[in-house]
């Protein structure tokens, strides 16, 4: 099995976190990965995107083909749509609602919900708000990768719950139960 | 096995082959390398370095005394090292030395993306080229076995795409260090012209040794043989991925790998001989494109980035090649719409924020003002809301443009230049400035840190205004300020007084980089 994943965002949203936990989840289950990275002048506040690739296979490219990605899993609205083209056709959606506006001009909000909406595989979320609501301000990006799991496939929920309960171990207990918290409330919504 | 970023493979590879030393300056996309040594082999010297040219002499020097070295850069930096990397070939190594150069093709961060290639090339000496993260891992203790075997520094290139991207990585045992054995053969280090011609006559002798090794190497050769294939694909290092991706054995075609250079001549020819055409797949400039096409004769047919076949610019992808290669990709989904570019920017509360409000409101009470810019987050400055730079070219420019066109007449000529800039390339064109008298005002802003590629420590972190002095600038004319709105009548008052100045001024706006400081205080909060 294959999973390609598009992860987006802007720089500073907490991608590269919901990376490194996927990317642990992978190791531990003994599957093949790439993933492909933006460092530098793009984290200041640019659009940042990595490319994660799953295998029970080896994998030889970093990138992903254009309509081959089976996921495109994004903090930001616009972000979501920029990379379409990469989304294979039985691909899905996950993204927040929250459009992150730092730039004058940012489109038609309703316009770019209803152009989201109108795709055939979309799932969105008030993550902010949903992690807000339950005083986990911190974790929106948990609620995202909470929503992502249902259609992963290639790494089950529980998996990826351990690879939480170790990637944030060193922040301590607290930090590990409000990152769970927030990954179930994005796995149980909808 | 380990997960672990191309850099970071690298870094490791050459740790296990048994380093004493990494020597670099940081930029991106090499930095992580350096970071990864400092946090895992406190064995290994690793400070940062205050430019690549003091990085690469200082691991040559490591190298006379018989250890191993690695010295690392992106490929602008090899423009900055390049005069003690050339010669470098020409005394030879003791102890194994191997120059990392990570080129930035499609220019993700960078100013232009130069293959660094060329300069191997240049110096004659022999380049590896991984295509995966385990093969960059596993070419580091060859790579310095050849080193000193032949007497000679290896190039080791990389592109973004490998430094950056992360793979799982199975690691070997750790080679101990070389022990202290500094080398008594003074005619290979002393490159007085009687010297240096032996030295040269001795490095082009070598040429059929470097040839040979290449043609015998373990990263070069046949990797998918097709029974009568038609097409063949030379893929140079990640190009072979790209090229694997399109499953080649289902379209009928044949690859050779290249992974190790000078070219393979003989294996390439042989390769030739059993198609009817060669794409050559490379990500940079088309350096193979060229030299295959001069080792086979116009009669061949090449296709590659200079017959179009290839876009001539840009890092490949899967999809470019692919396309090269006859595949026909429909995306399931055309662009969409409501979409637009989001370039980055400074900081929320960054100081160099003030210091462009500052600029700006002084800079529009003068007909001609021009703002020389130099590299680091500042260069944003350029974009709106500042539009505040004239300028950017490399590392130290802003002093030495205004310098020049200050000479010519340009008033008010003003640089602004970061810390770490400042002291990589940017005290030289200073002490120019000051012995030549010229009229320019010279805004250092330091935010006591290189922040544009992470934060790492810089060089002249509390040295700045004793730098300053010694090199000439008059001491009512270095000026300290902290960029904050609350202080902007003072800090417009002071750049206003030293314009009017006749002669060499440096402001210096100083308050600690945003990043850093949320750094310090979420790690403050967990300890």
């Amino acid at each position: 099995m294959k999973k390609d994943i598009i992860l987006a965002g802007v720089g500073g949203q907490g991608i590269l976190t919901i990376a490194t936990i996927i990317g642990d989840a992978a190791t531990a289950a003994g599957l093949h990965l790439k993933q492909a990275e933006v460092h530098g002048m793009s984290q200041r506040g640019g659009d940042v995107q990595s490319n994660l690739r799953l295998s029970t296979e080896p994998i030889y490219s970093d990138l992903i083909r254009q309509g081959a990605a089976d996921l495109i899993i994004s903090m930001e609205p616009m972000e979501a749509l920029r990379y379409v083209p990469y989304l294979s056709a039985e691909g899905w959606i996950v993204s927040s609602s929250h459009p992150f506006k730092n730039i004058p001009n940012y489109p038609d909000e309703e316009a770019l919900m209803n152009e989201l909406s109108a795709m055939p595989h979309v799932a969105t979320l008030p993550i902010e708000e949903v992690a807000k609501e339950h005083s986990l301000p911190k974790s929106a990006n948990m609620v995202l990768l909470g929503m992502s799991a249902r259609y992963m496939e290639i790494l089950t929920p529980e998996q990826l719950r351990a690879s939480i309960a170790r990637v944030f171990a060193s922040k301590g207990d607290k930090v590990v139960a409000d990152n769970l918290k927030a990954f179930d409330l994005g796995l149980n919504e909808q | 096995m380990k997960l672990l970023l191309g850099d970071e493979a690298v870094a490791l590879g050459a740790v296990h082959a048994g380093i004493s030393g990494v020597y670099a300056y940081p930029g991106t996309p090499s930095t992580e390398i350096t970071e990864y040594i400092q946090a895992h082999a406190p064995e290994v010297r690793s400070r940062w370095c205050t430019n690549e040219k003091t990085a690469m002499e200082a691991a040559l020097g490591m190298s006379y005394a018989g250890k191993r070295a690695l010295v690392c850069m992106k490929h602008v930096g090899m423009n900055v090292a390049a005069d003690a990397f050339v010669n470098s070939a020409i005394t030879g190594v003791n102890g194994g030395l191997v120059v990392l150069a990570a080129d930035d093709p499609s220019m993700h961060s960078s100013q232009n993306e130069q293959d660094s290639r060329f300069y191997g090339k240049f110096a004659m000496i022999p380049i590896l080229e991984p295509s995966s993260q385990q093969e960059a891992y596993d070419m580091m203790p060859y790579a310095y076995a050849l080193s000193e075997e032949l007497k000679l520094p290896v190039l080791m290139r990389v592109v973004t795409r490998l430094a950056h991207s992360r793979a799982e990585i199975a690691v070997r045992e750790p080679l101990a260090q070389n022990a202290l054995n500094p080398d008594n053969e003074r005619t290979h280090w002393v490159l007085l012209p009687a010297n240096a011609r032996r030295q040269y006559a001795s490095l082009v002798e070598k040429q059929s040794q470097l040839l040979a090794s290449s043609e015998e190497s373990p990263y070069n050769g046949s990797k998918c043989k097709t029974q009568g294939a038609r097409l063949g694909v030379i893929a140079c290092g990640i190009a072979y991925n790209y090229v694997m991706e399109n499953d080649p054995q289902q379209l009928g075609v044949s690859v050779l790998k290249v992974s190790q250079y000078p070219l393979p001549e003989s294996t390439i020819k042989e390769f030739a001989a059993q198609c009817d055409a060669l794409l050559i797949a490379e990500d940079g400039q088309p350096m193979v494109e060229e030299q295959v096409k001069s080792l086979l004769g116009a009669g061949y047919v090449l296709k590659g980035r200079l017959t179009g076949d290839l876009p001539r610019m840009g890092e490949l992808t899967p999809d470019s090649v692919g396309q090269a290669l006859g595949v026909v990709v429909e995306p399931a989904y055309t662009c969409a719409q409501n979409v637009m570019p989001r370039p980055p920017a400074l900081c929320q509360g960054c100081g160099h924020r003030d210091v462009y409000d500052a600029l700006n409101k002084v800079a529009a009470e003068y007909a001609d003002a021009r703002i020389f810019g130099d590299i680091g987050c500042y260069t944003l400055g350029a974009l709106p809301p500042f539009r505040a730079i004239d300028s950017c070219v490399d590392m130290g420019a802003s002093i030495t443009m205004a310098k020049g066109a200050a000479d010519a007449g340009v008033h008010p000529a003003i640089a602004v230049i970061g810390d770490s800039t400042f002291t990589h390339s940017g005290m030289t064109g200073l002490l120019d400035a000051v012995n030549d008298k010229s009229r320019i005002t010279v805004v250092i802003s330091d935010n006591l840190t290189t922040a544009m590629t992470g934060g790492q420590d810089s060089a002249g972190t509390n040295k700045f205004e004793a730098i300053c002095l010694g090199l000439g600038v008059e001491p009512e004319h270095v000026r300290v300020v902290v960029p904050l709105p609350k202080n902007m009548e003072e800090i417009t008052h002071i750049i206003r007084e030293e314009i009017e100045y006749d002669g060499v001024s440096v402001i210096i706006p100083r308050r600690e980089c945003m990043q850093t400081l949320k750094r310090k205080l979420r790690q403050n909060k967990t300890k």
